[in-house]
């Protein structure tokens, strides 16, 4: 098998593979955190940790792991790596423990992670299994922020309200309120939300891709006409 | 005797989308003025508001896709999903309400599947429960029979939609519960029927002057039967079990469960039975499935009444019973002639 090259992981990451747009992966803690930007910032940095870290020690081990248990294997190392991360929010960012609950530990069972272990860090080397860690959790944490941002833009009228919870007492007015008057339109943080707001937002990136396609079709044949 | 006898073709032409529209607004007529008689000018203004913001945001949406505008404009579907959106709504509704209620409808519940017959939802249901989950405060406030010629005057119902004010009225003053609303109230509060019906307007028969409203629905839907807009099957199906089970619970319990006249006749359920779970595009097409699709929604309908945490399900019900359209259809095909199934 041919090395991928880093490019491709980059590309295939943070765009044209997004674990969250296209693969539609690890869609519980995408939905369900997505309420608000400093929820969806703190799952998007704890979900990257694990992948990076988790891919670059299964892409390191992945010669001496028996192919029969391999996944029971791979799991171990994920939960692993969750629970360092979980007992560092707790012992850094309790109160955003507090609020993110039980789905921190529910990133072990996110299929974005255990995909990408099987997909990728079973086959890769350790270098290309980290990039590819690191390039999946950024595309990951880009569609959780930007959910975030939309749905709390809609639902509550704030953008990165509460910020105390990931950045300590000093961050409490980071945050932005639009308009006293603007009461929030309630769905949106709600559920039903999420689900909705992640539907447009798959929509508006394949009229995004359909765009970029027909350029790139009609940038080839003005070249063959030439 | 003498036939005449037309040259072909001699099929009658197909009723067109626009035809049907028309007959259902019509059909809907004496439920709005029965409604409007009893409850006053806010139902007229929100038929408006709604009618006009339809109208704008259909446009816009035709425009953007690039659709023929003036085409689909003139099918009347948009006003249809407005005035039924509006119907669901409280009379006393702030405008800016009713306009997002229809732009949810149209955008969320029909321009996003690929507009008219491609939507696997009702789009005004859609609109309604996207309202109705954001605004709990609104939805819930039901002025009680203000009248068309009593004291709350169209100035008085202008000034609230527009600017959310209510004049020398208080809210207190000419709100009152809902009867579902208050047998959901105070079925949680631990009060019998018996109790809760000293405090709520309970009418003759369902809930006051809402019951006069059902009874010009029905006169509506059976003509639209009559007139094979739509077909008898989704209706019975749901007034049928809507009544069944309510006299099943009531039987059992009727300290706790209220009656199944009373079910029929507050809430939506003539007005959805007839107007809006028979959707030509969202419901069940084959004559079994109709039933079955009318069945579900009756059965969730008296569900989400008596366990749910909203006073009514009307439109949850539909939305529900939507998604398994697909299903009911699928093990609903008719036998084809000829073959064996």
């Amino acid at each position: 098998m041919a090395d991928v090259s880093y490019g491709k992981i980059t590309q295939d990451g943070l765009w044209d593979n997004n674990a969250g747009f296209v693969q539609l992966l690890g869609l519980c803690p995408l939905l369900a955190v997505s309420g608000t930007v400093v929820n969806a910032l703190g799952m998007a940095l704890a979900t990257t940790l694990v992948l990076v870290l988790s891919s670059t020690v299964i892409a390191a081990i992945r010669n001496t792991v028996p192919d029969e248990i391999r996944i029971p294997v791979f799991v171990m190392v994920i939960a692993a790596f969750v629970t360092i991360t979980q007992l560092l929010i707790q012992a850094f960012a309790f109160p955003l423990y507090q609020t993110l609950g039980l789905f921190i530990a529910l990133i072990t069972t996110n299929c974005a992670i255990i995909a990408r272990a099987e997909a990728f860090a079973a086959r890769n080397d350790i270098l290309r299994s980290a990039t590819d860690g690191l390039m999946m959790g950024l595309g990951f944490a880009l569609v959780l922020l930007t959910m975030g941002s939309v749905r709390e833009i809609i639902g509550n009228g704030s953008w990165f309200a509460d910020a105390n919870l990931l950045f300590g007492e000093a961050a409490r007015d980071w945050g932005v309120n639009f308009s006293e008057y603007y009461r929030g339109l309630l769905v949106a943080a709600l559920p039903p939300g999420a689900f909705i707001v992640l539907g447009l937002l798959i929509a508006v990136k394949n009229v995004v891709d359909g765009r970029l396609k027909k350029r790139a079709d009609k940038r080839s044949a003005l070249a063959t006409a030439a | 005797m003498q036939f005449t006898v037309a040259s072909s073709p001699h099929l009658t032409p197909a009723t067109s989308v626009s035809a049907v529209m028309l007959k259902l607004l019509l059909a809907l007529l004496p439920g709005v003025a029965v409604y409007a008689l009893l409850f006053g000018w806010g139902i007229l203004l929100n038929l408006v508001i709604g009618c006009l913001s339809a109208l704008v945001i259909e446009a816009l949406f035709l425009f953007w896709r690039n659709r023929p505008v003036k085409k689909h404009l003139g099918d009347y579907t948009a006003i249809v999903t407005a005035v039924l959106l509006v119907l669901a709504l409280p009379p006393l509704t702030p405008w800016w309400l009713i306009t997002l209620g229809v732009f949810f409808a149209l955008s969320l519940g029909k321009h996003v599947y690929g507009g008219l017959g491609y939507n696997p939802f009702n789009p005004a249901m859609v609109g309604y429960v996207i309202v109705l989950i954001s605004f709990p405060t609104e939805l819930s406030f039901w002025p009680g029979q203000l009248g068309l010629f009593g004291d709350f005057s169209l100035v008085d119902t202008l000034q609230y939609s527009l600017f959310g004010s209510l004049g020398e009225q208080t809210l207190d003053g000419i709100s009152s519960a809902t009867v579902l609303a208050a047998i959901d109230n105070g079925f949680s509060q631990g009060l019998t029927l018996a109790e809760i019906q000293q405090q709520a307007a309970f009418g003759l028969l369902g809930s006051a002057g809402f019951e006069w409203i059902a009874l010009a629905y029905l006169a509506g839907g059976l003509w639209l039967i009559q007139q094979k807009v739509i077909r008898w099957q989704i209706p019975a199906a749901i007034i049928a079990t809507v009544t069944l089970l309510s006299a099943v619970l009531w039987l059992v319990d009727s300290s706790q469960y209220a009656s199944p006249l009373v079910h029929l006749l507050s809430g939506a359920v003539i007005l959805g039975a007839f107007f809006i779970a028979t959707d030509p595009v969202s419901a069940s097409t084959t004559r079994k499935g109709r039933l079955w699709f009318g069945a579900g929604i009756g059965v969730l309908i008296v569900v989400i009444r008596s366990w749910g945490g909203y006073p009514d399900g009307v439109a949850f019900a539909v939305l529900l019973m939507n998604i398994a359209v697909p299903m009911i259809d699928y093990y609903t095909q008719p036998r084809v002639y000829g073959h064996s199934k």
